[in-house]
């Protein structure tokens, strides 16, 4: 084998080792580790709100001025936005999910306890949510108009009855959750809530929060001339609807304001932007980085070809073939890059670690390294073949010319 | 002598130009992409107001209760201490502040009514922050205790209301009410938004100034985070204001130790008689906080950026390492040349000042690509965050350029200096014999 003689020629070139393996070795760091970064981005991305988030779209609707009535616009807005073609469902929702604005609350067990009350989101809507939301009802039963309250800053809260998420249902009844409805439930004020009904999944409106997945549906609406008007309609009718309904709500002659309308899927994407954008960024990091190490590469072994031309002019005249020539170099390339993806792994390891104590980070998965030190092994082999292909060009004769 | 190097490293450059423009390549990859964080850093992470941070102080109370878990007290006051604290602070600048919104129903025909984003604040509040304005002025503490419906605008909205003109002393209708608009502010949009990092410390400017007593006086709809630990008792709006909910920000200016001392003191005072009314439950280390302990306490800084900059230097590592290699390529290329030299009688002083100035020339054309990379850096990420936060700071001002083509020569000659050692320290013998 070749191995023997290649590593003595390397021991002669130590530094040229040293710095492609150290390239390779922070290459791969931080290749493993963005890649890692990307993948956790793209699963936090990836989770359901548990909407029909494709066909829904809200607008802000603020009246002003002293005639404004927003009990009687508000209905009168819904009945109209209700009767469009293409619409299949309407709500007065008090923040959208995933939407990063909202209200939230604490709801206990036991009324008056502090002591493991469980966070959550509140959406106060009409009977229309579930259709609207298009959240699945997996237990109990859905609101109806009689069960929606009115009420403004004067009015309190009370007693009510509620719709809660599987997952809140299951974080107030460890192991029971899914037999929550009936059960009754206390808000900060010591109202108390009983839960008619339960969703599969509902979001709350904050991504990042650690209770994303409790919230909680009360039929109430508020009056405080602000309101969201959130819209279903049918498959491919979405953007049409926005144009219409802001149309037809701007020509409805009341003094009113209307604002941010949007789509859900648009809101969501605004509201992933930093990770989306984080990932973005790493991607055009491990393109830039593997780009320099590969040109690194290529311009460090066209130097050590160049310097040992007439050794390889002389091995050729001896009786290596062209492919003992290029197998030589792939060899040689293989063994730096060996020595820098080793690095590279406790490296990239010991970099992850320092992510984890420092940033609310998990460890990486155990094939992440190696997956890694595999693709540098290759972007190594890759960015040599041309170098090495020239050199198996090298005429024998060179050996004896000059000296 | 210095330009006639400068000629050589040009010549030098063109007899191989591949093996050149890979390194300049390198270098403004690498250094650009480090400029991009750096930039990032050096505004998220910088000090807002770097000749007042350490005289401006935001007071934090015990808030929360010890029975939840996880609980951190919120980083504002309750109407109660915020209203005691204005009224004790006679002698220093201080301010309440919080956010509200409000329709503005515009003079004259041409302008539908529109929704805008208004602060309450004290009189003290503009000198505090050194708040620019380009047409008149704020209020005195007078307007604050009568409530006075006065109203500063940015530099936008008087833009949009007025086409720009001085408008101080005209009408504007905010929620029904008359405001006469005392002052206009030129353009200002500090990064980070110290003096309110609570929904977002990248969060665009407010457009309209009030004073803060109003927004509890008319009832204004309040905006911003709204934190409770506490039931109401009761149901009015005074129950609120009574209630145990932080939704107000409170500075002071201290430009003495001893005045910190004084004021730490009366705080200390303050928060241990409420106790003794059986309020602020919690225990806090710390209750005055100068702007950059309370950048770091409210984490302005993002999580990204911290983890970019690691991963920033280690591509400006790599991209260096390449530049060693790529140098020790091209001045061994150069070999028999040297030995010529060497051979005519060169000092060795004068081949290591030519070589060290090749590769600086190298270097500041990295630096000068880099400048065109690091822009294109920082545009890529205004694209990508799009109108989520104010982004006027992110791009090159003078100090970034300057440190960039800086850091590009200096990190090309230091990657040259084995590369150049070597090249001084051939045997001129030895090549000499193969011309």
């Amino acid at each position: 084998m070749e191995i023997g003689p290649i590593y003595r020629a390397l021991m002669r070139n130590r530094l040229g080792v040293i710095l492609i393996a150290a390239q390779i070795a922070f290459t791969l760091t931080v290749i493993v580790n963005a890649v890692y970064i990307i993948n956790d981005r793209g699963e936090l991305m990836a989770r359901p709100s548990g909407t029909d988030e494709a066909n829904l779209f809200f607008i802000n609707n603020i009246g002003y001025g002293d005639t404004y009535n927003e009990a009687v616009v508000s209905a009168e807005d819904l009945d109209m936005i209700r009767q469009l073609p293409g619409v299949t469902a309407a709500t007065i929702i008090n923040a959208i999910p995933v939407s990063g604005s909202g209200s939230s609350t604490g709801m206990a067990t036991v009324a008056g306890r502090i002591e493991g009350v469980v966070p959550t989101a509140v959406y106060t809507v009409d009977e229309q949510a579930l259709s609207t939301l298009g959240v699945e009802l997996v237990a109990g039963r859905d609101f109806t108009a009689t069960d929606v309250r009115y009420r403004n800053d004067s009015i309190a809260r009370g007693d009510n009855e509620i719709i809660i998420t599987v997952a809140m249902a299951e974080a107030l009844f460890p192991g029971e959750g899914m037999q929550a409805v009936g059960r009754t439930i206390y808000d900060v004020n010591q109202n108390a809530s009983v839960i008619i009904g339960l969703v599969a999944r509902l979001q709350a409106p904050w991504p990042q929060s650690s209770f994303v997945e409790n919230s909680m549906l009360i039929p109430e609406v508020y009056i405080d001339n602000s309101a969201i008007y959130l819209v279903r309609t049918e498959p491919g009718q979405r953007d049409r609807l926005m144009v219409e309904v802001e149309e037809r709500l701007a020509a409805s002659g009341h003094s009113r304001i209307l604002r941010n309308n949007r789509s859900l899927e648009e809101r969501r994407a605004e509201s992933y932007r930093i990770d989306s954008a984080m990932s973005t960024i790493l991607v055009a990091v491990i393109g830039t980085l593997m780009f320099i190490t590969a040109m690194g590469i290529v311009g460090l072994a066209v130097f050590s070809i160049n310097r040992r031309r007439k050794q390889i002019g002389t091995r050729r005249a001896l009786g290596a073939t062209r492919p003992d020539i290029l197998r030589y170099f792939l060899l040689e390339n293989l063994l730096i890059s060996t020595v820098g993806v080793v690095a590279g792994a406790v490296l990239a390891i010991a970099f992850n670690l320092f992510l984890v104590q420092n940033f609310d980070m998990s460890r990486i998965d155990w094939y992440y390294a190696p997956a890694g030190m595999v693709v540098l092994l290759i972007l190594g082999q890759l960015a040599v073949i041309g170098p090495a292909i020239s050199a198996t060009r090298i005429s024998p004769a060179l050996a004896t010319r000059s000296i | 002598m210095f330009l006639y190097y400068i000629r050589l490293s040009l010549l030098s450059y063109k007899r191989n130009p591949v093996l050149s423009s890979l390194m300049v390549l390198a270098i403004a990859i690498g250094v650009g992409a480090y400029m991009v964080i750096f930039t990032l850093n050096y505004v998220m992470g910088g000090d807002p107001i770097p000749h007042k941070s350490s005289q401006l102080y935001h007071v934090q109370f015990d808030y929360g209760d010890p029975a939840f878990t996880d609980f951190e007290p919120p980083p504002q006051l309750t109407y109660i201490d915020a209203t005691a604290l204005l009224q004790a602070t006679v002698e220093h600048p201080r301010s309440a502040s919080s956010k509200f919104v409000a329709v503005l129903e515009p003079p004259g025909e041409e302008l539908r009514p529109f929704y805008v984003n208004g602060r309450g604040n004290a009189a003290d509040f503009f000198p505090m922050f050194d708040i620019p304005f380009q047409y008149g002025g704020g209020w005195d503490r007078r307007a604050d205790d009568t409530q006075q419906l006065v109203v500063v605008l940015s530099n936008e909205l008087n833009e949009r209301l007025f086409g720009g003109a001085n408008s101080v002393g005209q009408t504007i209708v905010m929620d029904g009410l008359n405001f006469t608009v005392s002052g206009v502010l030129d353009r200002w949009s500090p990064a980070p938004k110290y003096f309110d990092v609570n929904n977002g410390a990248f969060d665009p400017m407010e457009e309209a100034y009030i004073p803060w007593s109003l927004i509890v006086g008319q009832e204004m709809r309040r905006s911003g985070n709204t934190n409770c630990w506490k039931a109401f008792e009761g149901n009015s709006f005074q129950a609120f204001l009574n209630a145990e909910c932080a939704w107000i920000q409170f500075w002071v200016e201290l430009n003495t130790a001893d005045e910190h001392a004084e004021y730490l003191n009366f705080i200390n005072n303050y928060a241990a008689e409420q106790k003794q009314l059986g309020r602020m439950p919690m225990q806090i280390e710390k209750r005055l906080y100068d702007v950059n302990e309370w950048m770091i306490l409210n984490e302005v800084q993002p999580d990204e950026t911290r983890i970019l900059t690691a991963l920033a230097a280690m591509l400006l590592a790599v991209c260096l390492l390449n530049t060693v290699g790529l140098l020790l390529s091209k001045f061994l290329g150069k070999s028999s040349e040297i030995g010529v030299r060497l051979a005519l009688g060169a000092h060795k002083r004068s081949l290591f000042t030519q070589h060290v100035i090749e590769a600086g020339v190298i270097g500041a054309l990295g630096g000068i690509l880099g400048l065109g990379v690091a822009a294109l850096g920082l545009e890529g990420i205004r694209i990508l965050l799009g109108d989520m936060m104010t982004n006027d700071w992110m791009q090159l001002d003078l100090r970034v350029t300057f440190i960039t083509i800086l850091l590009a020569i200096v990190s090309t000659i230091l990657a040259g200096m084995y590369p150049i050692w070597r090249a001084c320290n051939i045997n001129p013998a030895s090549h000499l014999k193969t011309q």
